[in-house]
């Protein structure tokens, strides 16, 4: 049977082989997505990010386990984007989520960066579409820390979870300054530690400088305790609600799916120039050149993307 | 130590000596550029008094059996007795590690040591679905106080000391050690051993841990209370640095890292509201000893310097015997080659040296075919004669601490305390042990000590005799010991009929108040021990506290 | 294009020594192959459903507790029954050189015995990927 059809009769075999396709840009693959996009969608994309050592796998796992509850069929995607020079990578979330592996409504993948052009963003995106054909009714996309990357990984989401954990007083700056406003749900977790509720006070204060309809709500949890992970999912649960209100939801996949194909675009672009020999030397050229200063750089790029176009 | 002038005219004469070498290495080369310990510390050409220069002879050496113990816990050492010679074993069924026990007794042991296989390390009776084909297979299957009752069958335990490597579930092993003295009339009070009882280098290295830290602190200083009313000659602890070792580590890690959690015993105990001379008498330590033979001798008097000036200064114990670092030797296992086995007992028997000379109150050899199989009564008497042959015709035990004052030996010795209390202070500031441990940082750098030793033995960098020099074609080695599947069969059949036999309404009531008792703040040592007694298995006790103290999730380090 | 070979390295069974399967984790990411670490005390069914949901080409199992007999064909029948069986699957770990032959004859492709360099384990999974 064609992995098309596979897919859509809910095979996970199928769906873990696109997946690796599409992470490889396999031709074929990116033909059978083509086909079944307007199958997708039906997902609701839950993403989970925050700082290092904040508990996101174990909280994804037990979100995941709450979920379950319901019968819902879920998938995960715990993404890794730091990209080791050999390219290779350890990818180790699964070690929080072992339970997991032995549940056949739960289909959990991990993804490396690869240093590739496009980024991971790609990759998990069209991650995120092969399980929603798969059958899953809810996505979690679960990141390894808060850099730029990690930002744009969780742009493919429905409702975004901003995970903090007292004691990171450094990280609280580091969300502050730039990935704050991606937060549609703050959860604390590891909230019987000692500062839990000064690294709640703080968010709120954050919170309070913003003046949009929607005010994210903060969570205390305790997630290897399974403390407060209903009530985090019902925070989750609001905001879906909120987004169904009025076409918003529309909004912010249309806002999703604008981010997306830029940066397809963009890459595509960059891909066509690196991937065709006389293009790259050329690149190279206009490098040296802007480095030298014979030509300056609006200049040289004006001249590359006149190149592809 | 040394004069001011004397130094000085010393250390020109040393600079002139160097220079000299340097100049003629072109002519002359040494073996390498850089000469290291075991541990990948660089070595000195030459060490001088000049290299132990700041040293004090009363406060940082000073006499055996007095603070700061560096020269030994005892006055006299082996001129008095020998260590205690105790080799670990135990596997099958409980009639087989009770052979192999009055084995070992016939042949010297002079004290046992258990070994359990997994499924009991990790709290599952033998017929739950996880133990299959683990059951009997690294030590002994203990699903019971009936196993126990057969395991020292014929052993008098007001005779013998009995170490048991069991951590996660200690309180139910000891409570059932308690109930076959019990049971042989042998009181409490008169049993002599040691728990390992030590959960933070189960998190770290070892991975036969059940519990989250809290209730898995909770239990350990629960131990240590009813012990020191209890069982008062009984060793509470063995605080390890073994695994860490094993697990790659550097000898100056081993030391921090294992003390680093004996300060967290110490400051759960203390804040549990125990003083801290009640139980630290009875903590105890766990090391390696490895192939380079001076630096681990250094090791084991860094540790018990170390240990002394944190019990006494952090701690303000009061007592000596709170001061002095005991501590258990195991050779290092990850030493062995499974290449010409045979050469693992030259091996061991360096180690033997090395634990001997650095003062251990006992000792474990390992057998040369431990990197095969578990050992065959044949190489266990080998490794037991090893220990035998140092003991008593080496005449390395014919004085106190002899290597002390060497200057390599004192210079190695204060570098490692120095290194060791880096780590201290490291772990401090990330908040104490457990902490550490939690954010994976004291797994993370004994990981990548790890995989800088196996690229520099992959590169020859390091030469294993055997391994990457001087192999030879080998055939299979024969008569490997071998654990029969039969022996989970067996142990399931005899869990059913025990679980067909005995009072199951008191097994029912027992584990119900040993549920309350978790769940409040009560010890729950006599409640696991009243448990044992009316023949609860030990899954059905560790599932209780399971079920109310969760289940411990391992950190990811890579 | 080039992809990079995806391992699952595992510890089946009860058995806690990880520094063998660390070690080869690490090899394996510099050797530029994307590593899939599941942790400590997995079950083949646990095993086998990560090594079909991560699609990976290789499945590396380390064992040192002398479970391997029972756990490891198990994994490969799993395997098997899931359609799986062109994922590689090597061991490595205290396991005797005699009960190797059982192990190859039950769909394990390689052992690898204490002593044996990470490049020779690298250079296997390398020249035996069935994709």
């Amino acid at each position: 049977m064609e992995l098309a059809e596979r897919l859509l009769m809910g095979d996970r075999r199928a769906a873990a082989r696109l997946i690796s396709m599409m992470e490889n840009k396999d031709p074929e693959a990116q033909e059978i997505m083509r086909q079944l996009y307007s199958q997708s969608g039906k997902a609701y994309v839950i993403g989970i990010t925050g700082p290092p050592g904040a508990g996101k796998s174990t909280l994804t796992d037990k979100l995941v386990k709450h979920v379950r509850k319901t019968g819902a069929k879920v998938g995960v995607i715990a993404v890794d984007p730091t990209s080791p020079f050999t390219g290779g990578a350890i990818l180790g979330d699964r070690v929080r989520m072992s339970d997991l592996a032995t549940d056949p409504g739960v289909f959990v993948r991990s993804m490396g960066a690869r240093g590739h052009l496009g980024g991971i963003s790609e990759a998990t995106s069209a991650a995120v579409k092969i399980l929603d054909i798969y059958g899953a009714e809810y996505i979690f996309i679960e990141t390894v820390g808060v850099g730029q990357s990690e930002v744009d990984i969780v742009k493919n989401s429905d409702t975004t979870v901003m995970v903090s954990v007292p004691g990171l007083g450094d990280d609280i700056q580091a969300i502050k300054a730039g990935v704050m406003e991606i937060g549609d749900v703050f959860a604390v977790n590891k909230a019987d530690r000692d500062g839990a509720n000064r690294t709640a006070r703080e968010i709120e204060m954050m919170l309070d400088f913003s003046h949009a309809d929607w005010r994210p709500p903060v969570k205390m949890v305790v997630a290897v305790d399974s403390k407060g992970i209903e009530e985090l999912f019902a925070a989750i649960e609001d905001h879906r609600h909120y987004m169904m209100e009025d076409g918003k939801f529309m909004l912010r996949r249309a806002e999703n799916a604008r981010n997306e194909l830029l940066e397809m675009v963009k890459s595509r672009i960059v891909e066509q120039l690196l991937n065709h020999d006389v293009k790259a030397e050329r690149v190279e050229q206009l490098a040296m050149d802007v480095a030298t200063r014979v030509v300056d750089p609006l200049t040289a790029a004006e001249e590359l993307i006149q190149s592809v176009l | 130590m040394y004069e001011k002038e004397k130094i000085d005219a010393l250390k020109a004469k040393v600079n002139a000596y160097n220079e000299k070498t340097e100049a003629s290495l072109a002519k002359r080369p040494e073996r390498y550029k850089v000469f290291e310990t075991g541990s990948g510390e660089p070595v000195n050409r030459l060490y001088t008094p000049v290299d132990v220069e700041g040293l004090n002879y009363e406060t940082d050496l000073g006499i055996p059996g007095q603070f700061p113990y560096t020269r030994g816990v005892q006055p006299t050492m082996y001129r008095g007795q020998l260590w205690t010679m105790r080799m670990y074993a135990g596997f099958a069924t409980a009639e087989e590690s009770n052979k192999r026990y009055k084995f070992l007794v016939e042949q010297g042991s002079s004290g046992l040591s258990v070994a359990f296989d997994l499924p009991t390390q990790i709290g599952y009776d033998s017929d739950h679905s996880l133990s299959e084909g683990e059951v009997g297979k690294v030590g002994v299957a203990i699903d019971s106080l009936a196993d126990m009752e057969i395991l020292f069958d014929g052993i008098p335990l007001d005779k013998v000391s009995t170490s048991m490597t069991i951590n996660a579930p200690a309180s139910v092993l000891l409570a059932m050690y308690i109930a076959v003295g019990e049971k042989q009339g042998v009181s409490a009070e008169k049993l002599r051993g040691t728990i390992q009882n030590d959960i933070l280098k189960e998190y770290i290295a070892r991975g036969t841990y059940i519990f989250p830290t809290d209730p898995s602190m909770r239990l350990i200083t629960d131990i240590f209370e009813f012990c020191s009313k209890e069982v008062p000659q009984w060793n509470t602890i063995s605080i390890s640095g073994y695994h860490i070792r094993e697990a790659g580590s550097t000898a100056a890690q081993e030391v921090g890292f294992t003390l680093a959690d004996g300060i967290a015993y110490v400051e759960a105990a203390i804040k549990a509201g125990l003083d801290v001379d009640s139980f630290a008498p009875r903590l105890s330590f766990f090391f390696n000893a490895h192939n380079d033979l001076l630096e681990e001798v250094a090791k084991f008097r860094a540790a018990r310097r170390l240990w002394a000036k944190i019990m006494k200064d952090r701690f303000g114990a009061k007592d000596p015997k709170s001061m002095a670092l005991k501590f258990h030797t195991q050779t290092g296992g990850s030493t062995l080659t499974a290449q010409q086995p045979d050469n693992n007992i030259v091996r061991v028997a360096i180690q033997t040296l090395a634990a001997v000379l650095g003062g251990t109150q006992s000792l474990h050899t390992n057998s040369k075919d431990e990197a095969l199989a578990l050992p065959t009564e044949a190489s266990v008497q080998v490794a037991l004669r090893t220990q035998q042959i140092v003991g008593y015709e080496s005449g390395v035990t014919n004085t106190v601490d002899p290597l002390a004052g060497s200057y390599y030996i004192e210079a190695k010795t204060s570098e490692i305390e120095e290194q060791a209390m880096a780590y201290i202070r490291k772990i401090d500031e990330l908040g104490g042990a457990p902490r550490a441990i939690d954010l994976g940082y004291i797994q993370q750098e004994i990981m990548d000590a790890s995989y800088k030793y196996q690229k520099e033995v992959e590169s020859s960098q390091r030469i294993v005799v055997g391994m990457n020099k001087y192999q030879v074609e080998e055939a299979a080695p024969q008569g490997l010991l071998r654990v029969d599947l039969s022996v989970g069969e067996n142990q399931k059949a005899r869990l059913a009929e025990l679980r067909a036999k005995r009072d199951n309404a008191a097994v029912e009531a027992t584990l119900a108040a040993l549920k309350t008792a978790c769940e409040g703040t009560e010890n729950v040592m006599p409640f696991i021990l009243d448990a044992v007694r009316v023949y609860a298995t030990l899954g059905e006790i560790c599932g209780v506290m399971r079920e109310v103290f969760g289940e411990y999730q391992q950190s990811v380090n890579l | 294009m080039d992809r990079p070979i995806r391992v699952l390295v595992s510890k089946p069974g009860l058995d806690g020594h990880d520094r063998g399967a660390k070690v080869i984790a690490r090899a394996l990411r510099d050797a530029g192959m994307e590593v899939i670490y599941t942790g400590l005390r997995q079950t083949p069914e646990q095993i086998t459903n990560a090594a079909i949901q991560e699609d990976v080409d290789c499945v590396a199992v380390s064992i040192l507790s002398g479970a391997h007999g029972t756990l490891i064909p198990k994994i490969a029948e799993l395997l098997r029954k899931e359609g799986a069986d062109d994922v590689l699957l090597v061991a490595g770990g205290v396991i005797p050189q005699e009960d190797i032959p059982f192990l190859k004859e039950h769909g394990v492709a390689e052992v690898f015995t204490p002593g044996t360099p990470t490049d020779v384990t690298i250079q296997f999974i390398r020249n035996n990927i069935k994709r």
